[in-house]
């Protein structure tokens, strides 16, 4: 069947181009959207009704704010370092939109010219490339807020630096035990052995999941973490000098890294595009599309088509879409963490947390693979257990009795944890 | 009337969890989400009911044939513990008291509605209207035909028998 073929040649081009607008043009919207959700959910939670006067329910808030930012004038502090000054935003947002071409989104697309797969750039360093260009997002942060002069944007800019830095290692540590069981780092592959494991990765690595979900609010500085700009403490964090549309890039930089970790959420724990149901497995495999493997190992070809491509990328948009609403759900919930408490779950918690995680799924995989276990239900159920086992012992002995304290409750102690203990006496030493 | 204090208990430090903490928040939050009742009001669509004895904006009572009710007698500028009213009386040739001008300053006023309580002929009342805005400082003073044009509701008097006005 030559239909099945990937295309090449101009279409290729042609696909590619057309990819690349789609794909930017799509974040853009869900960008200026999920600042318009931000302010309505919060309004509901707040009993209150939110921005509505601006097109039918303020369906066109997100233009009127975009037209605003960019006649408001642009100030420049006097003192600054021009250059870095006007790079930070600039530093801050790049890499914030760049992020997204390595995720796939839908089922491969049949067209007349061959099969056209709904990813921008099916990179092989796949998930790498994400952890590596949102670590250069970090570098606009600190710039801007060193660059501003201005005391408070420099401490923002520095808690950036240390946040990103720690739950960096968390975060890469929850990849790695979707990596061990993947055994591929493209995000393709990934989606591929969720939809032949038949189990979303959120089952068998479910204490990843939960690491996963913290770093990653620590890394696009959303509360409970947003210690970069904790309005109450610091002015605005490393963005106080910032105004207009220098000043808008940073929350679209925030609000692209939220989607994109939304979207990384839904692709490494929740089966990316895939929907419950074999009918949309589809992968390539030595130059075929194939949907799975017989028992006998022989190959199944996959029947692609362009309502499975539309169904697997609403599939997709939701589970997005719902993270995304979880992320402005936990923030106008949570308080935000001390400086020393964010410093020490990340160090003290999500890290060994993370590293035995890793160590327990690589020994669980092995000895699965040692037993001839086929990878598929069987599989899936046993890490499954496994890792409902793992985190049962993670809630019970890192969660409870460890609440995170104000620093009254504590006694002046200058630790996050209240041990189950008493608490040993400082005042009298 | 004795304070109701609510006591918070801690829970064990044993037993106590943060993402259950968090969990339960969140369901908390949750419920506030989807709950229809919201305390906004759509201003300028819906309005506010004003209590009866709300006191804005000032009007002017005129008679039948138009003339101002005011007799000039002087009584709510001397009243006037802002000292927004200016009256110039005149007399007509019946001999007939009448306002030459009178104008009101609603920037100094502070709607304390004395020139309304001390006014023999009822003709200066304060009302229950509040939308008074204007592009320049100016259109702030008003003179006798503005407050003649006034057209809400006056205030209600307080009554010593009825003291909430129930």
């Amino acid at each position: 069947m030559d239909a099945l073929q990937p295309v090449s040649g101009t279409a290729l081009y042609i696909a590619i181009v057309v990819k690349v607008l789609a794909v930017f043009g799509g974040v853009l919207l869900v960008v200026a959207y999920t600042t318009l959700a931000e302010r309505r959910v919060s309004a509901w939670i707040q009993d209150r009704t939110g921005p509505n006067r601006v097109g039918p329910f303020g369906l066109l808030q997100p233009i009127a704010d975009g037209l605003k930012n960019i006649l408001k004038e642009e100030t420049l502090p006097a003192k600054s370092a021009k250059l870095f000054f006007l790079l930070g935003p600039m530093l801050a947002v790049f890499p914030a939109f760049i992020t997204f071409a390595v995720i796939p989104f839908a089922a491969p697309m049949p067209t007349r010219w061959g099969v056209v797969d709904m990813i921008v750039a099916d990179v092989p360093v796949g998930i790498l490339y994400i952890l590596a260009i949102t670590s250069l997002g970090v570098y606009g942060l600190v710039l801007g807020g060193w660059s501003s002069n201005n005391k408070y944007a420099l401490l923002g800019g520095m808690r950036a630096s240390a946040q990103m830095v720690s739950y960096e290692v968390a975060l890469g540590l929850s990849v790695v035990a979707v990596l061990v069981l993947a055994g591929n780092v493209t995000l393709t592959e990934v989606v591929a052995q969720q939809q032949q494991l038949h189990f979303w990765f959120a089952f068998p690595l479910s204490l990843a999941f939960i690491v996963f979900m913290a770093s990653a609010f620590a890394e696009t500085n959303r509360l409970p973490f947003d210690m970069p700009e904790a309005e109450s403490e610091l002015v605005a964090g490393y963005h106080t000098e910032y105004s207009g549309m220098k000043y808008a890039m940073f929350p679209m930089a925030e609000y692209a890294n939220m989607t994109t970790s939304a979207a990384l959420m839904a692709t490494l724990f929740f089966g990316g595009w895939d929907l419950p149901g074999s009918w949309d497995n589809a992968f390539w495999y030595h130059g075929q599309l194939i949907s799975g493997f017989a028992a006998d190992g022989s190959v199944m070809l996959a029947h692609p088509a362009l309502w499975k491509t539309l169904l697997t990328f609403a599939g997709f948009a939701l589970k997005t879409v719902f993270f995304l609403v979880v992320y402005i759900w936990v923030r106008w919930t949570l308080p935000r963490f001390r400086y020393d408490q964010v410093m020490a779950l990340g160090w003290k918690v999500l890290l060994p947390t993370a590293l035995g995680y890793v160590m327990l799924i690589a020994a669980a995989t092995l000895v699965l693979d040692q037993l001839g276990v086929r990878w598929g239900f069987t599989y899936g159920f046993a890490l499954t257990v496994l890792s409902g086992l793992a985190t049962a012992a993670f809630l019970v002995f890192v969660d409870r009795g460890h609440t995170i304290f104000g620093a009254a409750a504590t006694g002046g102690q200058r630790d996050i944890v209240r041990r189950g203990a008493p608490t040993p006496s400082h005042v009298g030493d | 009337m004795s304070i109701s204090v609510k006591l918070m208990r801690r829970p064990e430090p044993e037993k106590n969890s943060y993402l259950r903490a968090a969990l339960s928040g969140m369901a908390l939050t949750f419920r506030h989400l989807v709950n229809p009742a919201k305390v906004t009001q759509q201003y300028p669509e819906e309005q506010t009911d004003l209590h009866p004895r709300w006191r804005g904006t000032h009007r002017m009572e005129v008679h039948a044939d138009g003339r101002p009710k005011c007799v000039a007698c002087g009584l709510c500028p001397t009243v006037c513990p802002a000292n927004c009213i200016r009256l110039v009386g005149g007399e007509d040739d019946q001999g007939n008291r009448y306002p030459v001008v009178y104008e009101i300053d609603e920037f100094r006023c502070i709607f304390c509605g004395m020139c309304q309580e001390v006014c023999p002929v009822e003709a200066i009342h304060v009302g229950r209207h509040f939308e008074n805005a204007e592009y320049t400082r100016d259109r702030f003073v008003y003179d006798l035909d503005r407050l003649m044009e006034q057209d809400h509701p006056t205030t209600l008097l307080w009554d010593p028998s009825d003291p909430r006005s129930e």
